[in-house]
């Protein structure tokens, strides 16, 4: 970032020979045809350095500050993923994964359909938070991984083997600028399972876990609605129900929710559902659905707080 | 750090705000009731910048007090609620602003209507049926978009207050800890126990 600064400062060295190299090109009449290619014997940073193409606005610099993370991340990368909702629980019917589809850089929405569920293998899911690279690269590589080790020991891979082998790898990068923060789901002997991992190298088990921005307002929802013995529908729901509070109260979250359920047979994609069309209408007529929409505006049409005396 | 909550049901609104007192890592007073009482039908939860806080709750205790002895008759909540929101707009074109913020709520005895209030430092007024300030909105307010009721019992109201406090105890870092709750109906206002 300092580097970035220090360009377009106009008090610098390298300003001054710049202003230099201007000069020496008004003066292009002067230089003989032998002293051509050296530049007055200035080389080639009488041309001046090279340069990069810079916003049109009045301050570049921090403009560029806004879309990076340099206070984060000295080497400054393009800030892209930081606004995610993203949520996995355990109950008796197996592991609900739900997440939203909004990308977004800085404060301008890059896409609203983002795949935030990454499909390991046909019994594994991760969730994406973070950087979106990252999280991409690194489990699907980890879906490599747990091939071989199929291959290797004719057995599946226990989720808990198969977060802590994305755990350590993590881990190994650490303080190199990884960001992620990761859900890995999936049912394996021991049956329904969901861990936590992230680019510190936080790895946790746990029955509920949502990870991003809007986080706070899915656990509003989540914690409240969760128990063990939920039925399939009702799980559903709740997931639903629980990323559309986040969609519709968190900036940075929102657009369509993908939703998965994780059995033992493995996972299935229960489907994708606009924010906005719940907000208004609701997921539809289907099982542990409301029947009308999830607004607070629409639940609750028709009715007052009023008390006016009965006479 | 402070979180205060207020929702409205059927005749009535309930305000709650934790009842610590913190400083830096070190939490100074654990019995402190930052509600104030306006008037028989008017409640006030302030929380913010320590000091501030309370010199402006006196401030608006006393105005609201005196245009009772002025006019015979109390503001009525949309009209106390108006003043408190102006007296912070134009604090904030001063000197030395107040950073306050607030939750008004009031029973409307000429429309027999609860009333709330969600008023920042910044003279934002909101006319809201549920309030939250501080890190306990984060977790409140999805909650009540999805449990609150306007037609609640004061028992369904209380239930659903005892939700967002369990709810920020459970996921908030810094527990708030003790509540003070207040309601205010037709018949004026009460502290209840949760």
């Amino acid at each position: 970032m300092n580097s970035l600064v220090q360009r377009f400062d106009t008090n610098n060295a390298l300003s001054e020979i710049k202003r230099t190299s201007a000069i020496i090109e008004e003066d292009g009449d002067n230089v003989s045809d032998l002293m051509w290619g050296s530049y007055g014997g200035f080389g080639n940073l009488a041309t001046g350095i090279p340069k990069f193409n810079i916003p049109a606005v009045p301050d570049p610099s921090a403009f560029l500050r806004l879309h990076t993370d340099d206070h984060t991340d000295p080497s400054c990368r393009i800030k892209i993923q930081h606004g995610t909702t993203t949520l996995a629980f355990r109950f008796k019917g197996g592991v609900i994964v739900a997440v939203d589809s909004r990308a977004t850089a800085g404060s301008y929405i890059a896409s609203g359909t983002v795949k935030k569920v990454i499909e390991i293998n046909p019994y594994l899911l991760g969730t994406m938070a973070g950087g979106a690279a990252d999280c991409q690269y690194w489990e699907t590589y980890l879906g490599i991984q747990c091939r071989l080790h199929e291959l290797r020991n004719k057995e599946r891979i226990s989720v808990a083997a198969a977060s802590k082998y994305l755990s350590n790898l993590v881990y190994s990068y650490k303080g190199m600028g990884l960001s992620m923060g990761t859900m890995i789901c999936g049912w394996d002997k021991t049956g329904p399972q969901v861990y936590y991992v992230d680019s510190d190298g936080t790895r946790l088990k746990g029955d509920l876990f949502s990870v991003g921005s809007g986080s706070t307002f899915a656990y509003g929802v989540l914690d409240q609605g969760h128990h063990w013995d939920l039925s399939d529908e009702d799980a559903q729901e709740l997931g639903r129900r629980s990323i559309y509070a986040a969609g519709h109260r968190d900036a940075f979250s929102g657009n369509t929710i993908n939703l998965y359920h994780v059995k033992e047979d493995g996972w299935k994609f229960i489907g994708n559902y606009d924010v906005s069309k719940m907000h208004y209408e609701g997921p539809g007529d289907i099982p542990g659905a409301p029947g009308h929409g999830y607004g607070y505006s629409i639940r609750t049409a028709g009715k007052s707080s009023a008390d006016p005396p009965t006479s | 750090m402070d979180s205060s909550f207020a929702i409205t049901g059927k005749g009535y609104a309930i305000v709650a705000a934790d009842m610590t007192v913190s400083r830096s890592i070190v939490k100074m007073q654990y019995n402190e009731d930052k509600i104030k009482v306006l008037g028989s039908h008017l409640l006030m939860a302030f929380s913010g910048e320590p000091g501030d806080t309370v010199q402006f709750a006196e401030y608006v205790e006393r105005n609201i007090r005196l245009a009772q002895i002025r006019n015979t008759y109390p503001l009525p909540p949309p009209s106390a609620a108006s003043w408190i929101r102006r007296e912070l707009a134009d604090s904030l074109r001063s000197r030395s602003p107040y950073s306050v913020n607030l939750l008004v709520a009031g029973y409307d005895l000429s429309t027999h209507e609860p009333k709330l209030y969600w008023i920042d430092y910044l003279g934002t007024m909101a006319t809201v049926p549920f309030a939250a300030h501080g890190y306990g909105s984060y977790f409140a307010l999805s909650l009540l978009d999805r449990y609150h009721d306007p037609e609640a019992t004061v028992e369904e109201g209380l239930a659903t207050l005892r939700r967002c406090i369990d709810e920020v105890s459970k996921r908030l870092v810094v527990t708030p800890g003790k509540f003070k709750v207040k309601v205010v109906d037709k018949n004026g206002v009460r502290e209840v126990e949760l």
